[in-house]
């Protein structure tokens, strides 16, 4: 089932689907909060129209659709007891007191916080607060969870935290989540499906695995994980392959969409499929080693390309087992990368 | 205290801290013991004072008890002057929500100076103002009258003319401290109470509101204390049957030279403004530290 097509921004569409934890992941002022306040109906679209299960929403009022809003700053109301502020929505709506207590007192079991519904908003953490704001939404029952980079605000120990609680409870909710951010890594932990945005406009929508494996722009490809980039003319297109031709070599990788040759583009190869040492695959890179970052189960390597005018630095991923066969720091060497791990995308 | 020596230095700090004593001791301290000592005291030719008949009587504040309209008077110069303090609330709290809240910057800037120019005025001439526009044959009545709205016109000097000049002599300091506390109120708690359903009214009464509180009280107090302590507006805008206890007041000390007896009314209406304050504190459950930084 649809549950909603927005065309915003810079003319772009999207479908979320039902029960989907969706995100839309761009760098700040990338348009994602516009988007995000049209779906919510705090902003009307100039242009376009935002469908919640096939209804259009123009001139529906943020109140009367069937989303709800996580804040960045999660605007919990201070004055208010913890129950009051879950319960606010039910309030609004002229249900009891009894029953308000007795929903918010559900709500507080869900988000494992029982007997805190007496406590004031300033007495609790910041995961608390966090789980608090989106009990308060769930209250009003909605269709669609919006949230704005709400985990913007803790440190990261708790944000890895509260990743994968947010994640527990929207498959225990079945509540459509479309969460905001500019964190790839968080978009891609927690996502269904992710819509990459930049400069208003719309980049790609996949899954995280698509995303990573497939970008379909030289942005989302340098945006969603880490990734080296070697620059280039096409010479040739066939079968899904391509060869670029720069000044650092000659390379074969995937063929992006709509590539065409004598197009200016870019190879894009991940630091992990980068092989030291050994010569694996079809492309061959001299480097030496200028120092390595330990991470703890892996090292990256931080190389320069020799040979080339241009002092360029690539990153490889080494094991924790790898790293004692690893070339040593300025001594030279031959990495390979076969072309099913690289990809070569247009310049934008 | 050690904050001011940290930050200024001894010497400097020393000075600063001495001033801020000597400005409390010459302004408030010194006089408030003066008062209350000579209200206490009868009032004496100068050859009887210091004499056995000096001595300290509550007859002055007996008077003012006793007395057939004084204590009417006092009582309703508090009514009038809580009577404009609800007023300016009223007519600040939307204008101080739409300038934090709703105005675009160049209509709080519009907003500010109009609000502003009148009081580059002395408060004699605003009063003054108001009493050209009230006059029974003033610009209001040709106005009123001119609109189809009263056959004849109105007499508009008296306690309506006074609190009407009096709120509008104390808006900007009803309109201030609201608007300070409102301007600080997060843009989201708003949008979250509008998101969740809540109506205008309820995102008013509990979320803008309660965040309000503080400014409000501040407001209270300063427009509460100065229309109670008001001398010009009375003066200027009432009618004989509307005095205000700081006429009084005024008569005692320059009119009659009963300083004693001037000073025992003054004392009196200290002390009810300072009971009507911590009231009004209590009531919004605010301290008066916060309520005056």
């Amino acid at each position: 089932m649809r549950f909603g097509a927005t065309r915003a921004v810079k003319s772009l569409s999207l479908d979320v689907r039902q029960g989907e934890f969706f995100s839309i992941l761009g760098p700040s002022g990338c348009g994602k909060t516009t988007l995000l306040r049209l779906i919510s109906g705090f902003q009307q679209p100039t242009a376009g129209q935002v469908l919640i299960n096939g209804t259009d929403m123009a001139g529906v009022p943020s109140n009367m659709r069937a989303t709800a809003m996580i804040f960045q700053s999660l605007a919990l109301f201070p004055f208010m007891r913890v129950w009051e502020n879950i319960a606010f929505g039910l309030e609004a709506r002229g249900v009891g007191t009894a029953e308000r207590r007795r929903e918010a007192e559900r709500l507080l079991e869900l988000i494992a916080l029982p007997g805190y519904g007496n406590r004031m908003p300033g007495e609790l953490s910041g995961g608390q607060r966090q789980r608090v704001a989106i009990a308060r939404a769930l209250a009003i029952q909605p269709q669609v969870l919006l949230l704005d980079e709400p985990l913007s605000a803790l440190d990261l120990k708790l944000r890895q935290h509260m990743r994968a609680e947010l994640r527990d409870l929207q498959k225990r909710t079945g509540v459509t989540f479309i969460y905001i951010t500019h964190d790839q890594s968080e978009a891609l932990a927690m996502s269904d499906r992710v819509a990459v945005m930049n400069a208003g406009q719309l980049q790609q929508v996949g899954s995280p695995q698509e995303l990573y494996s497939h970008p379909a722009t030289s942005f989302v490809a340098q945006f969603v994980g880490e990734n080296n980039a070697l620059m280039g003319t096409v010479t040739e297109v066939s079968g899904g392959t391509a060869v670029l031709e720069g000044p650092q070599g000659r390379f074969a990788g995937r063929a992006g969409p709509g590539l065409k040759p004598g197009a200016k583009a870019r190879l894009y190869v991940r630091p992990e499929a980068l092989s030291p040492s050994r010569e694996i695959g079809e492309n061959r890179l001299k480097l030496a080693i200028e120092r390595f970052d330990f991470e703890g189960a892996f090292a990256t390597a931080y190389a320069v390309l020799q040979g080339t005018g241009s002092p360029q630095r690539m990153s490889l991923t080494i094991s924790q087992q790898g790293l004692s066969d690893a070339p040593a720091i300025g001594a030279p060497f031959t990495a390979g990368f076969s072309a099913e791990d690289a990809i070569v995308l247009s310049d934008d | 205290m050690t904050e001011i020596f940290d930050r200024f230095g001894k010497p400097l700090g020393g000075i600063f801290l001495g001033l801020a004593l000597l400005w409390l001791a010459g302004m408030v301290l010194v006089p408030g013991v003066f008062m209350i000592n000579a209200s206490l005291r009868p009032h004496l030719p100068p050859p009887l004072r210091g004499g056995e008949l000096d001595v300290y009587v509550l007859d002055n504040f007996a008077y003012l008890i006793n007395h057939v309209n004084h204590g009417r008077i006092f009582f309703k110069t508090v009514w009038s002057s809580a009577l404009v303090t609800l007023a300016t609330l009223l007519l600040c709290y939307p204008i101080a929500f739409w300038l934090a809240k709703v105005a675009r910057r160049w209509q709080v800037a519009v907003m500010l100076v109009l609000l502003l120019i009148p009081y580059l005025m002395n408060e004699v001439l605003r009063g003054l103002a108001w009493y050209i526009i009230l006059a029974f044959s003033g610009p209001l009545n040709a106005i009123l009258i001119g609109l189809g709205l009263m056959d004849e016109p109105v007499r508009w000097y008296g306690d309506g003319g006074v609190v009407a000049g009096m709120a509008y002599a104390y808006l900007l300091f009803m309109l201030f401290p609201i608007y300070n506390a409102i301007s600080t109120l997060d843009r989201a708690q708003i949008d979250a109470a509008r998101d969740l359903g809540a109506s205008a009214w309820r995102i008013h009464r509990r979320v803008v509101l309660p965040h309000a509180k503080v400014g409000i009280a501040t407001g209270c107090v300063f427009v509460f204390m100065m229309a109670a302590g008001s001398y010009v507006a009375p003066a200027l805008l009432g009618a004989p049957g509307s005095r205000w206890f700081t006429q009084i007041v005024y008569e005692w000390f320059f009119e009659i030279g009963n300083w004693n007896r001037g000073a025992a009314y003054g004392v009196a209406l200290m002390a009810m403004c300072l009971a009507v304050v911590l009231g009004l504190l209590a009531l919004f459950r605010v301290n008066l530290a916060s309520a005056v930084k």
